[in-house]
């Protein structure tokens, strides 16, 4: 099997994503939850609840900004503005008046203080995370040097991060503009574990080409060298990734739907850093290596 | 060598079945009561006397969204306290609340100060708390600190009767209240070197205490936050001037304790919500079972994936990743991890995660076979090749889950945690557990 051979194809699936991603992103920009701009957020239950009665209570309250979000079955997800307590359990007492078997399930309120420090910390967590990754890679690859030097995989390796995390960020601001979907803290963990996920990947494949470089020698050139290490990570990279990709759709399906977007966002993700490992991270390794011979 | 490896499999062995039960120590807790019964109906007096004792039941320490309940940020208003008190009597407030949701009978309450910039916080989180509503009043309001002098406490019943009942503590009630103390702080006595407490009251406060001293000399005056005496000393004298020093037998901790809690009654510390989560105990016990069903598909569908794919190798896999399910349990248990439903998540994922390196040595081992080694050599020469990329894909892994850790707030920690002992752990499981079972029974 050829994958380097075809890699403009790859190359090109991928320049779409990215694209049309980075567009959404920057067209839409991504919806921030509650976790970053403050305000309430209320899962309640009863039956028939009506979006226009639910609303009218808002009103009464002073409250004029109410969405109102479907969940599973009778479940409802309301978000409004910043209260205080008297005013949500003045709330409950109304909508309990109007749907007798009104069930709160779970109120989560947010001032702005602490939501700009959860904004801060998700900045500082991502930064950190990418610095570490960076010291690591330099650290992993500092010994190779034919026919590249050592920077050029760990400058590749962060490259297919920031493939990875795109896409994700896209369907989010995809999701965010069409759907109302926001982003919260949840989603934060999860990019960041889509992060290490991907530098994880594309490392299994650079340690093979690595390894191969030290002990391979004779007449093989730089890319075959480097498909020859893809074929033989090949199986190891869509093994692991599916074993991950079950458990996730295990969870999708039957585990608990509050934290279905945290699933979906790891599950998208994790499926991304798959198919840039195999076939952006080494195609590019081996287009800068004849870049590199051709200019001498 | 054959033996020792028969060895270290034991133990293995020994140290998953006993994690097994202690992760459900309701299975044994089964056998043993049905071996009792059944050893109880032998025809020997001894037998009468056996009981075969329950195992170690340690409950799993479970998140706000697993378990219901509230988690409450105030955010506590210093100003008008001198700097230098200000962690003492955040301290006297904690405390304060404390015996506050304690009235909640919740099982744990956490109750926490802390420093955010130049500001406080008290983050209290009541795990299992039926009324959120009035746990929030109560807490809400400032603490009463008030001093009692020895007698009954007349109780107005309506307007024509005045009944005096007992006060079950001995005290009544006096003018001097929080409002009139301007400070308490901590001494120690010049000659004995015993720590005292020091009180100064206001000027309103000073004529208000010396009446008090003068009609109590000899007896006892209480000092009473929220209605809870918190100290009772004699008094010796009448004590002109709003000065006034507690001297006794206690020791230095509990000297401190007293001048933090007349503090937080004494000056005025106003705490304001500044964010909650609540969530309904139905909805985290029915996303507890959710998940953990969840979980016990995802590990059963590997176990199919790894037996279809590496047949033999594929089952000693899976055993291990039973192994390892297992071990990280107990360690959740033992550290105690607090499960928040992401945490759970986080473990889920990890069981996915575990495998890895399971399949990089049977990929490795496939390799040193196609190149014609023996099934043994391949096996070792599989493991230690490897090694390598197990540990440098790993590593990613762990720097997200310590940044995340250190970073973050407790939801999010929780995921981090999980995330890292899990990779911690799949590490010993998913090499040396593997390798010595391939060891024994794949000896050709």
């Amino acid at each position: 099997m050829n994958i380097i051979g075809y890699r403009k194809i790859y190359y090109s699936i991928s320049a779409v994503v990215i694209i049309a991603s980075l567009f959404a992103v920057g067209l839409w920009g991504l919806k921030l939850g509650i976790d970053f701009t403050g305000g309430s957020s209320w899962q309640v239950r009863a039956e028939n609840m009506d979006v226009t009665v639910v609303t009218k209570v808002f009103n009464d309250n002073g409250i004029t900004n109410v969405i109102m979000e479907q969940g599973v079955g009778n479940e409802r997800t309301l978000r409004f503005q910043e209260v205080t307590e008297e005013k949500h359990q003045q709330l409950a007492t109304q909508l309990k008046q109007e749907y007798p078997d009104f069930v709160e399930e779970q109120f989560s309120v947010i001032g702005p203080a602490i939501s700009g420090e959860l904004r801060g910390k998700a900045i500082f967590a991502i930064i950190f995370v990418l610095f570490g990754i960076s010291l690591y890679i330099a650290l992993v690859f500092r010994q190779v040097s034919r026919p590249l030097p050592s920077w050029v995989y760990g400058v590749i390796t962060l490259f297919t991060l920031f493939h990875d995390v795109v896409v994700p960020a896209g369907l989010f601001a995809f999701l965010g503009y069409f759907k109302g979907v926001e982003i919260d803290s949840n989603f934060v963990v999860a990019m960041l574990v889509v992060m290490g996920f991907s530098v994880h990947d594309t490392i299994v494949v650079f340690d093979r080409v690595r390894e191969n470089l030290k002990r391979v020698t004779g007449k093989i050139s730089f890319e075959e060298l480097v498909n020859k290490s893809m074929l033989e990570t090949f199986a190891r990279s869509v093994n692991t990734s599916l074993t991950t990709v079950l458990v996730l759709v295990a969870m999708l399906i039957f585990g608990e739907p509050n934290l279905g977007y945290f699933i979906m966002t790891l599950l998208v993700g994790i499926l991304t850093g798959t198919y840039s490992s195999i076939f952006i991270a080494s195609p590019v390794l081996v287009d800068i290596a004849l870049y590199k011979e051709r200019r001498g | 060598m054959q033996k020792k490896n028969i060895f270290i499999l034991f133990v293995i062995f020994v140290l998953a079945l006993g994690a097994t039960f202690y992760d459900y120590p309701q299975g044994w807790d089964k056998g043993a009561d049905y071996l009792t019964e059944k050893i109880r109906q032998a025809p020997f007096a001894w037998a009468k006397q056996i009981t075969i004792p329950h195992f170690l039941n340690k409950p799993y320490v479970l998140g706000l969204d697993v378990a219901g309940g509230a988690h409450l940020v105030y955010k506590a208003d210093v100003s008008q306290v001198p700097f230098g008190d200000q962690a003492s009597t955040m301290d006297g407030l904690k405390n304060v609340i404390e015996r506050r949701v304690n009235i909640f009978g919740v099982s744990e309450p956490r109750v926490e100060t802390q420093k955010v910039g130049d500001s406080w916080r008290l983050v209290v989180e009541l795990a299992g708390v039926k009324d959120v509503g009035a746990a929030i009043r109560a807490i809400g309001t400032t603490p009463y600190l008030e001093f009692r002098e020895e007698g009954v406490q007349p109780i107005l019943l309506d307007e024509s009767r005045v009944v005096e009942i007992k006060d079950t503590q001995g005290f009544k009630a006096t003018n001097l209240t929080g409002k009139y103390l301007s400070r308490a702080s901590l001494d120690f006595d010049q000659t004995t070197f015993q720590p005292t407490v020091q009180l100064q009251f206001n000027s309103d406060g000073a004529k208000l205490f010396e009446e008090i001293t003068a009609r109590n000399v000899g007896k006892r005056v209480a000092i009473a936050i929220d209605g809870a005496i918190i100290s009772a000393p004699v008094v010796n004298e009448k004590i002109i001037g709003g000065q006034a020093v507690i001297s006794g037998n206690f020791g230095l901790d509990e000297a401190k304790a007293l001048v933090s809690n007349l503090n937080a009654g004494a000056l005025p510390v106003p705490i304001d919500l500044i964010a909650q989560q609540t969530v309904g105990a139905s909805l985290g016990e029915s996303a507890l079972a959710r998940s953990v069903k969840a979980g016990f598909i995802g590990l059963a569908v590997i176990f199919i994936f790894m037996i279809l794919y590496y047949r033999t190798l594929g089952f000693f896999a899976s055993v291990a990743l039973l192994i390892y399910t297992v071990l990280v349990l107990a360690m959740f248990k033992t550290i105690p991890v607090t499960l928040t439903l992401a945490g759970i998540a986080g473990f889920v994922l990890s069981i996915g995660m575990a495998v890895d390196a399971n399949i990089l040595i049977f990929e490795r081992i496939k390799e040193e076979r196609r190149k014609g080694k023996g099934r043994t050599q391949a096996i070792e020469e599989g493991f230690s090749r490897a090694w390598t990329s197990i540990r440098d894909s790993n590593v990613s892994t762990i720097i997200t889950s310590l940044v995340l850790y250190t970073f973050t707030t407790s939801i999010v920690q929780g995921f981090a945690l999980t995330l890292l002992i899990g990779v911690l752990v799949s590490m010993f499981t998913a090499i040396t557990v593997t390798r010595t079972m391939l060891r024994i029974f794949l000896k050709a």
